[in-house]
């Protein structure tokens, strides 16, 4: 395929190996953001290529896995009201929140439909105009724009029974904050393509410029990753970190500006509540008030009950990268992708599930 | 009748019941065992083979659940015969009667009932199966999602052939009959009403001359292992045949056939193919002796002409499918676990 087999060619990364080998001498530690880094990197076995001098983490970058329990609840509460349709990516419908996941609540009765778009969800509203119809709005800036779309195309429509629980989240304040916390020391930061496509490689600058940390940007094939790797290393051997753009096919310096400014139309800056990171301030996107009427967070009482955390899962200390998910006394034991106790066992980008399905060793 | 819809009438047993297994089901299935029209079909076997003592009989069933019920490639009739007919023809038999039964949801229009009949008499026929018996349910609408069929199936397994998932052994060399997840890709982006510039299509087949061919060209007891990747795709049906022998399954990744749309449409989606379901490919597993005999035939054959040998099983890996990657390194491909459902970031 075009524009995809020369980024799983195997001379390209041969090369780009060697050059990693080269120039990598001391143990450095990188963060790759994204789950879909971490799905790659397992998928195609690139850990095994690397050079032990690298140490590979999982961050938050797991849409679904990040999503709090007190946030999954709500989305319970919203999906049991009667005539209320929830619709949500399909990722969601497995996570479990305190007591229960929308897979149960759908079981028992409640109407949760799986889309694969929010235009698929305005669908729904226009066929059940007299039901109330709900889009689980879970994401980061890649996909908040499509639903800033949606809530826009809503409003230009009169669909006034659709509306979104937006529980969107901004990455660069979450990268922020796991290196405040400084529970783990990182070298440099595989940086999200797909986010940075929206956002633009200078979101990125406060990396370099405030904590020494070099970032670079990766898209999701397997020779975009090592690019990746070697422009990180190269810098943390040189000393000289920076944001380096490994995705320039698809990344800017500037981002998606069309897709910024439909955004930050609809969208305030809130802040969020991280699973792992705890409540982060300016993490979060929350629909404006002018636009109330399309913000189920306004239009619904919620009330979950208290919240429970279940014991012993570690999806949190994963998602900031001080363990790694083989290192949960959970992981294959008590939690697999059949019975997940966390998220980060349940989505496809989750990095429990990515280690689950392609990282455990071979005898 | 263009307008026509079934009624929940049509299933009470009275006038329109009656109507609808003459005008429809005894019409175009016709063959003298349904003629009968008794509670049983009664099948004659002296006709068929010489009886023979140790004559084994393989009897399997399956139900058929699809939306949209036509799509690029087939219908949910076609679907319904050609699973069952695959079915048995994954035993090494050779499929010979089925029964077919319907439930219908109120209000289906007739005419598609009908082009569905039509559909499952004419992929009977080529595939050399009778529909011999069946029945009718109407539900209220609401209850069933427009038509559901059941098939069943009987077939014979001719003397000397022992095909079975335990079967396979290490030193066995592993086929495919040709490209992955067209069935899925087809279904899933009809659903999703995403349109492809070479446009993707339901692989959906009976495969019954193909095992014969198979079988012709290697003896009987080479072919340890027969499957085909429905529900859950290659990697579902590799571990499955690896846990069931206890071998490891060593499987080369650029050997697999796929075509440019369905990796497109995986990629788009997020979607891996090698779960995504086939149902007109099979997975053989055979003496690694009659292994390019065995290539030959399928490729000599319409639903076999990209056939590839895919891997081997070997002993390091019990009960583990290990995939060699173009990059050289090496990963567990495991069953999946619910479905696979594309990707948000």
């Amino acid at each position: 395929m075009k524009h995809l087999d020369e980024f799983r060619d195997p001379a390209l990364a041969r090369a780009l190996l060697a050059r990693i080998q080269g120039r990598s001498t001391r143990p450095v530690r990188l963060m790759e953001f994204c789950g879909g880094h971490t799905h790659a990197i397992l998928r195609y076995g690139l850990r095994t290529l690397l050079p032990p001098t690298l140490d590979l983490r999982s961050g938050p970058g797991c849409p679904v896995c990040v999503t709090s329990n007190a946030d999954l609840d709500r989305a319970m509460a919203l999906s049991r009201m009667p005539g209320l349709i929830l619709t949500t990516f399909g990722d969601m419908l497995r996570v479990p929140g305190s007591t229960q996941s929308l897979q149960d609540a759908k079981a028992a009765g409640a109407d949760v439909r799986i889309v694969y778009s929010t235009l698929d969800a305005l669908q729904i509203a226009r066929d059940h105009p007299a039901r109330p119809v709900v889009f689980l709005g879970v994401g980061f800036e890649t996909t908040a724009p499509t639903i800033a779309v949606a809530i826009l195309q809503a409003q230009s429509e009169g669909l006034d029974n659709f509306s979104v629980l937006s529980l969107h989240k901004l990455t660069p304040p979450a990268t922020r904050a796991i290196l405040d916390a400084g529970e783990v020391a990182l070298d440099g930061i595989i940086g999200p393509g797909h986010v940075t496509t929206i956002i633009g490689a200078d979101a990125w600058e406060f990396l370099p410029a405030e904590y020494r940390v070099p970032v670079a940007i990766a898209g999701f094939e397997p020779v975009d990753i090592l690019r990746a790797v070697a422009d990180l290393v190269d810098m943390a051997e040189d000393g000289l970190p920076a944001v380096a753009n490994s995705y320039a096919r698809s990344v800017t310096r500037q981002g998606n500006s069309s897709a910024l400014a439909v955004m930050d139309r609809v969208f305030g800056v809130c802040a969020a509540d991280w699973r792992g990171l705890g409540v982060v301030p300016a993490s979060g996107l929350s629909i404006r008030t002018d636009l109330a009427r399309f913000d189920a967070a306004c239009i619904f009482d919620l009330h979950p009950g208290p919240t429970r955390e279940h014991k012993g899962c570690r999806c949190g200390d994963v998602l900031r990268g001080t363990v790694t998910p083989p290192e949960c006394p959970l992981f294959d034991r008590a939690c697999s992708p059949a019975r997940p106790i966390g998220p980060c066992m349940v989505s496809a980008e989750g990095a429990c599930a990515a280690h689950y399905q392609f990282g455990r060793d071979l005898p | 009748m263009s307008n026509e819809v079934i009624l929940l009438a049509h299933g009470s047993g009275g006038r329109l019941s009656h109507d609808l297994v003459e005008r429809l089901f005894v019409r175009h299935f016709s063959n003298p065992a349904l003629l009968q029209l008794n509670d049983s079909a009664i099948l004659n076997l002296s006709d068929l083979q010489p009886l023979t003592s140790n004559l084994q009989l393989a009897f399997t069933t399956d139900s058929y659940v699809v939306s949209p019920l036509f799509f690029p490639g087939g219908d949910i009739g076609r679907l319904a015969v050609c699973g069952t007919v695959n079915d048995l023809s994954m035993s090494g038999a050779t499929p010979l009667w089925l029964s077919a039964g319907f439930i219908i949801e109120e209000g289906l229009l007739l005419a598609d009932l009908e082009r569905i009949v039509v559909s499952m008499a004419a992929t009977a026929s080529q595939a050399g199966v009778q529909i011999v018996t069946g029945d009718t349910k109407v539900v209220d609408r609401g209850c069933a999602d427009k038509l559901f069929i059941n098939t069943a199936g009987v077939g014979f397994v001719p003397p000397g052939v022992q095909i079975a998932g335990n079967r396979a052994q290490p030193g066995d060399v592993l086929l495919l009959s040709g490209t992955i997840g067209d069935h899925g890709m087809t279904i899933m982006t009809q659903r999703e009403g995403m349109t492809f510039e070479s446009p993707l299509q339901s692989d959906c087949a009976a495969l019954n001359g193909l095992v014969a061919a198979l079988l012709g060209a290697t003896g009987r007891d080479k072919v340890h292992v027969l499957r085909d990747p429905t529900r859950g795709g290659l990697a579902t049906t590799l571990n499955e045949i690896a846990g069931a022998s206890g071998v490891g399954i060593e499987l080369v990744e650029a050997a697999i056939p796929i075509r440019e749309a369905v990796r497109a449409a995986c990629e788009l989606l997020g979607l891996d193919p090698l779960y995504v379901a086939n149902e007109g490919k099979l997975v053989a597993v055979v003496d690694r002796e009659v292994a390019e005999q065995a290539l030959g035939a399928l490729r000599a054959h319409p639903l076999g002409a990209d056939a590839a040998i895919i891997g081997r099983i070997g002993d390091e890996h019990p009960r583990r499918v290990v995939l060699h990657t173009p990059l050289g390194t090496r990963r567990v491909v495991d069953m999946l676990t619910g479905e696979q459902l594309p990707r948000i970031c």
